[in-house]
Order: structure tokens, then sequence, then C-alpha cells
């Protein structure tokens, strides 16, 4: 395998909006190519973890090889690197697509150019790759392959016009696909000879192995026995193995060379020393510079993460420290409520981090978690000059020392259909959103554009535009910056006591309405008690809202005879159970469902 | 189990009350109660006069010979009444009107019955605080030795569960419906009832000698459909199903050896009875609290420890304590019982004791 002609390497990506069938496509090539058998065949390879196959997206980067026979008898190899279909991963949709020579941009024929699928030309434009568009769907009865051709080349503006017409999940034309692989994606360059750079695009952490890294070679060559260098992090390690994916399997081979893509093993325990965009070189002989584009992620959304039941704090830390190792976006430091006792506050790259995290915690590591409300980072510039970034809203120092607050903001692009801009428009306004612009990019559609505050969009922004569009908007964003806002500290007091997992930083102006259907939330969560109970939300001293669980007056069984004695066991044992999953507050019993249910208020719309 | 028991062999239990209940016994024809009673009389020695009631439907009474019943024995009526007002009777599904009973009961008593319990209930959808003290003088005018009073309980996959659900079912509110329960004790101790448990009042001397014997766990043998036995820690129940009922040969079961060890002893109650239960000396304790803090008298902290060995203190002290500071428990030296308020929460009061 070591004396591959270069010329006959395709590395690409596939790229899409969400539900364009990028995956559906990524199991047609590889089923074509001939490598597995039927047999192997798993309804979507690529995704092999369950919870991606049940959300149906790609969360972690991976890469399959392939060997294609062409239409002109020559064998190819193709490397198709997967990448995620979040805005979450954008930084590692960036790296991936940093590995490859071009790219598969798939659009739906009946839905047309989306927002995501513009968001991912324009990345992959971005880092110079040739963009072979293809029409999906074709044998949807609302399929209108001609009118994608137009729009394609209008919005997006690359030539479609011999785009294949396919249907992934049929198989239709999928060969057309194959060849345009071969004839319109470019071959890789870069020299076998040179001092090594290699792109590290993903990393996966193997108890056997240690940290599995996957990288695309520049230039250079390595093998078993270099010593290797990751240039930004400084570690320095023996290479072990090198080889290359098989569908989902790892296949070592004597080296790894300039346009290869394949993965390196070196024995480390840290996938905090591979971090994806670094660039490995050989100690040795190391190149002049790192590739361009490394970053160091930053979470972006912070939640405290608490087992439901307090014993199993240790568990939480291992089942946190294990899933780091897979994933250098995850963070975590100790921290302590007084109302959830011992605890982490986590930070993620986006929400739907935070609930792949969080599903991962309950279902592979069978933990029950009471998660408080997530937050943004915050920046407080104090009166002394100090800057805090505030992760956690219980450490927000006292107003009288806070000179002014800033809050992060995206930049925000949302493709809509005319008739719903209305909508949409008052969505973004409640979201205190800033319009930059509108630009129909066809008759009925307009991209929109504006810059949201972040903590406006990590809770159910998505849900709100899909359901004020009937579906029909798509979105996209990136962080823009900081900017001075006028931010206030909300504290929740159950009957007179402030519960710190329920406090939450959040704009002036909306403060009242959500302290008020906070309270009316809880007041629908907590159980009637012996006696009163006040709910109140509150900014500093000041009451903004309350409610009130009024005292429990009857909870009484009637009829209890022969045949009623295992059924009222079975209540009372009910009624202790429900206990067991209450968390003490003064003496208040607050169910744990109460801290999430607060995360949820604008579902009753 | 019917010969362990004391089926004609052992008869070292002896039975001190017989219940006709589940349903409307008062359908089935005197003849066959009477043979019921006659093979019971057979098999199982009984106490001088034991307790012997029978469930009547006002809406039967036509039917009915209350002088046979008499006659055979039975000498308590328990006659669900449930409400004074047809139309709430209609909405309960019930087939009798207030008539009915009017009639029945004055057969009855005619007959010479001198014991009958009368039910009724609260907390009917729509029903006001007059509704219910209607119903509640009309009893009392009737005069029964024994009141039983209900609060209606909406339970899942019932047509009210359902009408509940669905917002159709307008309850009176939690704050009315507990002033109707505390109605129900005022205008019944005026008129000479003592409410000895949760939902059941009674002239001196007249409570239920049957009843009172689950709630101080008493064993007890149910026959028929569904019903449920329980004998020291061994609990169970038949089946549910009429077919399967009929296969089963119970005199099989009772032929085995009376004793063997208790693992095989459950798997033979298996085969002739579902939910076969064996309860620890833990779930023992529970009921015994559970069961105990239901009746007026409450528990005996001496009985306690003579049973299970152990001191009362030593297994529900903190427990009691912490009760007794919210205001629901009494407790004096050997007794602990509920207070009222304590009655009116005492699902909340009584989960505490599940150890």
């Amino acid at each position: 395998m070591a004396d591959i002609n270069q010329n006959h390497i395709r590395n690409f990506c596939i790229v899409a909006h969400i539900d364009h069938g990028k995956s559906t496509l990524a199991d047609r090539i590889i089923e074509k190519t001939g490598l597995l058998t039927s047999r192997e065949m798993q309804e979507q390879i690529l995704d092999n973890m369950d919870l991606e196959r049940e959300r149906g997206i790609t969360i972690k980067a991976q890469a399959v090889r392939t060997v294609y026979t062409a239409r002109n008898g020559e064998e190819y190899i193709f490397n198709l690197i997967d990448t995620p279909g979040h805005v979450d991963f954008n930084y590692e949709v960036s790296r991936s697509l940093a590995a490859c020579d071009g790219a598969i941009l798939i659009v739906d024929a009946a839905q047309g150019v989306e927002a995501q699928t513009l968001a991912n030309v324009y990345l992959a434009l971005d880092h110079d790759l040739d963009v072979v568009p293809v029409i999906n769907k074709i044998d949807l009865p609302s399929a209108d392959p001609d009118r994608v051709v137009d729009e394609i080349e209008d919005v997006i503006g690359i030539e479609a016009h011999d785009a294949p017409r396919i249907s992934a999940k049929t198989g239709l034309n999928v060969e057309e696909v194959l060849e345009a692989i071969v004839e319109r994606i470019p071959a890789p360059d870069g020299d076998p000879k040179a001092p090594l750079s290699a792109l590290i695009f993903d990393s996966l952490y193997d108890s056997y192995k240690g940290v599995i890294v996957f990288c695309r070679i520049k230039d250079g060559t390595v093998k078993p026995g270099d010593r290797i260098r990751m240039m930004a992090t400084g570690a320095v390690e023996q290479v072990v193995e090198v080889g290359y994916f098989g569908a989902g399997q790892f296949i070592p081979c004597e080296e790894l060379s300039a346009g290869m893509v394949g993965y390196v093993t070196a024995s480390i325990k840290n996938v905090r020393d591979t971090m994806v965009g670094d660039t490995i070189t050989l100690d040795d002989r190391p190149c002049k510079e790192p590739l361009p584009g490394y970053k160091k992620v930053n979470p972006m959304v912070y939640c405290g993460m608490y087992p439901a039941d307090g014993a199993k704090y240790p568990d939480l830390r291992d089942a946190l420290e294990k899933l780091q190792l897979n994933d250098a976006s995850l963070t975590y430091e100790p921290e302590t409520s007084i109302a959830l006792g011992f605890g982490f506050r986590c930070g993620f790259l986006g929400l739907l981090h935070l609930e792949i995290i969080q599903e991962r915690l309950e279902r592979e590591y069978n933990l029950d978690l009471v998660t408080t409300a997530p937050g943004v980072v915050y920046k407080i510039h104090k009166t002394d000059g100090e800057v805090i970034e505030l992760t956690n809203p219980a450490n927000m120092p006292d107003p009288s020392v806070i000179d002014f607050m800033e809050e992060p903001i995206v930049s925000a692009e949302i493709m809509v259909t005319s008739e719903f801009i209305g909508p949409i428009m008052e969505l973004c306004q409640e979201r205190r959103g800033k319009y930059l612009s509108m630009d129909y990019i066809e008759a009925t559609r307009a991209l929109l554009k504006y810059e949201l505050p972040l903590n406006e969009i990590i809770y159910d922004f998505f849900d709100a535009l899909k359901s004020r569009s009937r579906g029909y908007a798509s979105f996209d964003y990136e962080f823009k910056g900081y900017e001075p806002s006028n931010l206030v500290k909300l504290d929740i007091l159950i009957n007179k006591e402030t519960v710190d997992a329920l406090s939450f930083i959040i704009h002036s102006d909306t403060a009242y309405e959500r302290g008020r259907k906070m309270c009316e939330k809880l007041k629908g969560e907590i159980p009637r008690h012996l006696f009163e109970i006040p709910i109140q939300a509150a900014i500093g001293s000041k009451i903004i809202a309350r409610e009130t669980v009024k005292a429990m007056r009857k909870d009484v069984l009637a009829k209890c005879y022969g045949g009623d004695i295992t059924r009222k066991r079975k209540l009372l044992e009910k009624q202790k159970e429900g206990k067991k999953r209450m968390r003490q507050i003064g003496n208040v019993e607050i169910p744990q469902k109460a801290f999430m249910s607060v995360l949820k208020l604008d579902e009753d719309k | 189990m019917w010969g362990r028991i004391g089926g004609k062999q052992g008869k070292q239990e002896v039975v001190r009350t017989v219940y006709f209940g589940g349903g409307t016994p008062s359908l089935l024809p005197a003849f066959h109660i009477e043979a019921i009673l006659r093979t019971l009389r057979e098999e199982f020695a009984f106490i001088d006069r034991p307790e012997i009631t029978l469930e009547c439907n006002p809406g039967t009474a036509e039917t009915v010979k209350f002088s046979d019943y008499l006659g055979m024995g039975i000498n308590r009526l328990s006659m669900g009444l449930q409400s004074a007002n047809d139309k709430e009777l209609e909405m309960l599904g019930r087939i009798h009107t207030y008539k009915d009973f009017c009639i029945a009961y004055e057969q009855a008593r005619n007959a010479g019955f001198q014991n009958i319990n009368v039910d009724v209930m609260s907390g009917l959808p729509e029903q006001t605080g007059d509704d219910y003290h209607r119903t509640l003088s009309a009893v009392i005018k009737a005069a029964p030795e024994h009141i039983s009073s209900y609060s209606l309980i909406v339970e899942e996959g019932t047509v009210f569960g359902k009408m509940f659900s669905e917002g159709r079912l307008k309850l009176p509110d939690e704050e009315t419906d507990r002033k109707l329960y505390q109605k129900t004790g005022e205008y019944l101790r005026a008129a000479g009832y003592e409410r000895y448990e949760i939902s059941n009042y009674a002239k001196q001397g007249y409570e239920s000698k049957h009843n009172s014997s689950y709630w101080e766990r008493i064993p007890y043998l149910g026959l028929g459909l569904g019903a449920s036995s329980c004998y020291g820690e061994i609990r169970f129940c038949n089946t549910p199903d009429m077919q399967e009922y009929l296969k089963k040969n119970f005199a099989e079961e009772s032929r085995r050896p009376e004793t063997m060890p208790k693992e095989e002893l459950i798997v033979t109650l298996s085969a002739f009875y579902s939910e076969v239960e064996v309860l620890t000396k833990q779930a023992q304790m529970e009921e015994f609290m559970f069961l105990g803090l239901r009746m007026k008298k409450g528990i005996d902290k001496v009985l306690f420890e003579k049973e299970f060995g152990q001191s009362y203190e030593a297994v529900y002290g903190t427990v009691t304590e912490k009760l007794e500071a919210e205001g629901l428990l009494n407790v004096t030296e050997n007794h602990v019982t509920l207070t009222e308020r304590g009655i009116d929460v005492s699902n909340y009061a009584l989960a505490k004791f599940l150890l």
C-alpha cells in the first residue's frame, strides 16, 4: 500500500443541510465501492453510535477508505471524511474540510438550498475545496431538480448543470457520483520526502491503543518508530502504529505518506494532547511552521450537572473523565450547590453537545442526573477594573461592584419562505435580535441576517423557529463577539429560601416575564406540603413575582379491606419512592424534575 | 390452604366472622347462600354467634326474602345506598333509587335485622355540601347501627378516570371535599355514631368485627373469584379469571401435607393462587402500622414489641416524634393514634411508616 500513486487518491467529504441525505449517500458509496459484503452493511455505516442514529445526525467526524474501480479501468482510493452536521461542531467541521481536497454538495431535489447548505458550502469554498454538487431525492414526487439546479447556480454561484441527479435511497445514478469524484475532485499533492506535516481532524480514545489520531498527511511520511511532535500542545511520542480506516475498523499499514488519510497511535493517554486542528510533525526533523487554522475551542454553554442520588458523585466524576478522553471540548469542574449538593459545572460547545453528553451519561453510564438551566459565559467588568468570566449565576458578584456586563452575540442566518418572514422576524425581535439585512434569494425565499444574544437561542430557539415557520425555516449561526448588555440575576425563593440551582442571568427587560413563568411552573411541580409554600422570583431584594403552593388538605384512602391492602401498600410505596427523588430545601421537598422543568417554559406557548 | 387453616382435620383456627361481599351477593338465590354457609360450618369450627354479614344491593330487594337470610344465620346486612339523591345514583351507575333503598331497608328491619350498615359517598361530581347533608340526614333518620362513609376516589382506567382526565368531571375542590368529610364526623357523632376507623362509624358495640380483623391483621380466607387471603406471613389471591378459577382443583391443594418448608409451600400455593406473597418481618411491621393507625384506637406499642421482638421506639421512634411534632399523631405511653389532621392527610403520615 505504501506506493499508492497520489494521482489515484481522492480525499473528500460530503456537505449538506440536515436530512438532505448525507449519511445515505455515504452508505451507497461504501456499498458501490464493494469493500463490504452486504452482511457487514449496517443501515448507516458512518454513524456508528446508537445515539447518532437516533438523532439522525453525525456527531464525531470519522473517515472511511474504500477502493473504487473506475470506468477507465483504474483503481482509486477514496477517503471519505465525514463531518458533523451541527453548528455546535463548526470548528471540527472546518478541520475535517481542511483534510479534504474536494466536497460533494448534496441538495435535496424538493427542498433546495437551505441555511446549512449555504453555511457548509461557504466553509468548503473557504478551504479552497472543489465542490461537486449532487441533486438527491429525485425519486420524491415533489422533486424539482431543474429548479434546484438554478437555485444552486444563482444562490451559491457554482456550476450545477451536469450535477448527478440521484436517489441515494434507491441507489439510482450513484455511479455518476463515483465518476464525478474521480473526474472532478483533484488528487492530493504534497511531497512525501519533505518534513512531516499532518493535520489532526479527529481523535478517539481506545483503552488498548491509547489515543488514535485521525490525520491527513500534507507533506512527508510517518511510520512506526518515528518520534512525532504535536506542534500546538508540544506533546512528543513514539509512533506505535499507522493505518487507514476500513469500514468500522482500523487496518494497520507500513507508512502514511503525503496525500494519504489515516490514523496514528503512539501510546498517547489524553485526547487533550492531540487537539483537533493541531499539526503532527517529526520531532527530529520538524516542518517549518504548523498548518494554518488551529485554534483552541472554548465551551460556549455551561450548566451544572448533579447526580440525582448524591452517593453517585464519584460515578459521575468517573463518567465525565471517560467521556473527556474522547471529547476534548468537554470541560468540567467540581461545584457545590446548596440545593443539589456536589456536582460539576460542565462546559459544552453548544446545547446539542450538552444534550448529547447528558444522554450519554444517562444511557451509557446509567446515571440519573439533575441539570441546571444552561447558560452562556458572561463577562463582568467590576468597578475595580477586574474582568470575571461568569459561568455559574450563583457566583455573580454583588451588583454594587459591577460596572457593566457583556454577553456573547452570534451572527445568525435564517432562510425562510416568504409567508413566514413576519413570524420569524417577530421571533427574532422577541429574542432581542438585531436586524441586519434581508435578501430574497429567489421569488419566494429570503435570507434574513440577525445578530442574536447567544443566551436567547440556546434553549429552544430552534424549536420555536421550526414551529413558527411550520418547518420551513433553516438556521445557522457563528460566534461574533461580546457586547455590553443590561443583565440581571434572577433568584428563585422557595419558602423564603433562595434556591441557588434555579438562579440565572437574564436581560432586565424579560426578567419579569420569565420570573412569573418560573413561579407558575414551579407551583405546578412542587407537591403540597402540610404548610403553605410561597414561591417567589426576585432581583436582588426586590420580589417581582409570587405564587403559592397551598397546604395539603386531604390525602386519604377511604377504603382498606382485605383485598385492598396490597394496593394500599403500593400506593404508600409510590408516595415514599416519590420522596426519594426529592431535594430538601429548608423544610420543603422539591422534586428533581422541577429543576429541569423550568428549562421548558416556552413549551406551553 | 383451606386444610391448613383448619378445614375438617385440623380445626386449629376458629371462624369468628363471615362476609358475603364483592359484588351483589344478594342476587344469589338464598338456597345457594345457605349451601355455602352449610359447607363452611361442616368444614370449620365456628365461635358462638359469629358475625355473618351479607352485602345487599337495595335494587335487588324485591327478589330477596330477608327472613330467609336471618333463618340461615346471617345477622348483619350491609346496604350500599351511596346517596339519597337519585341523580347522583344514576351518575354512579347504580341500579337502585333512594326509594328502593327505603323499601329494602324497611323490609330488612321488619324481617328482624338488628345490625345494618349503610354505605354513603361524599365528594361526588357536582355534589354540594347541601346535597351531601341531605343524604346523611336521610341515613341518620333510618338509624342503621353502622355507617361507612367513603369519599369518591377517581381511579385511572375507570369511566370516571377517563372523564376526569378529559376534564369532564367536575369534582368538589379539595377544600369542599374536606369540609364534607369533617361534617360527616360532626353529624354522625351528634347522632350517636363513633368514628372507629377512617371511614367507618358505628353505634357503640356495633363496630364491624369482620372489617376490624383486617386492620388487626387477623388471618382471613377469601373464597371465590379474585378473593384475597392472608394467613400469617402469607398473602395470596384467587385468580380473577372465571375459566381459570373453575379449572383449579382446590381440593388437591388442601390434601397437601400441612407442614412443609416455606419455599416449597410458596411453590405449591403458586399453582393454585395468583399473587402469592410472603411478607417479610419488615412488611409485617409496616402493615401493623398502616392498618392499625386507621383505627381510632390506633396501635399498641406493647403489642408491637410482643409480636416483633423489637421495641416500638427502636423501629419507629424517630418517625413518630416527627409526625407528632407535625400534629399528625397523638402519642401516649402505650398507644399511637392519628389526630383529626392526621386522618385528613393519612397517606402522607402512613407512608412514613414504610421502612
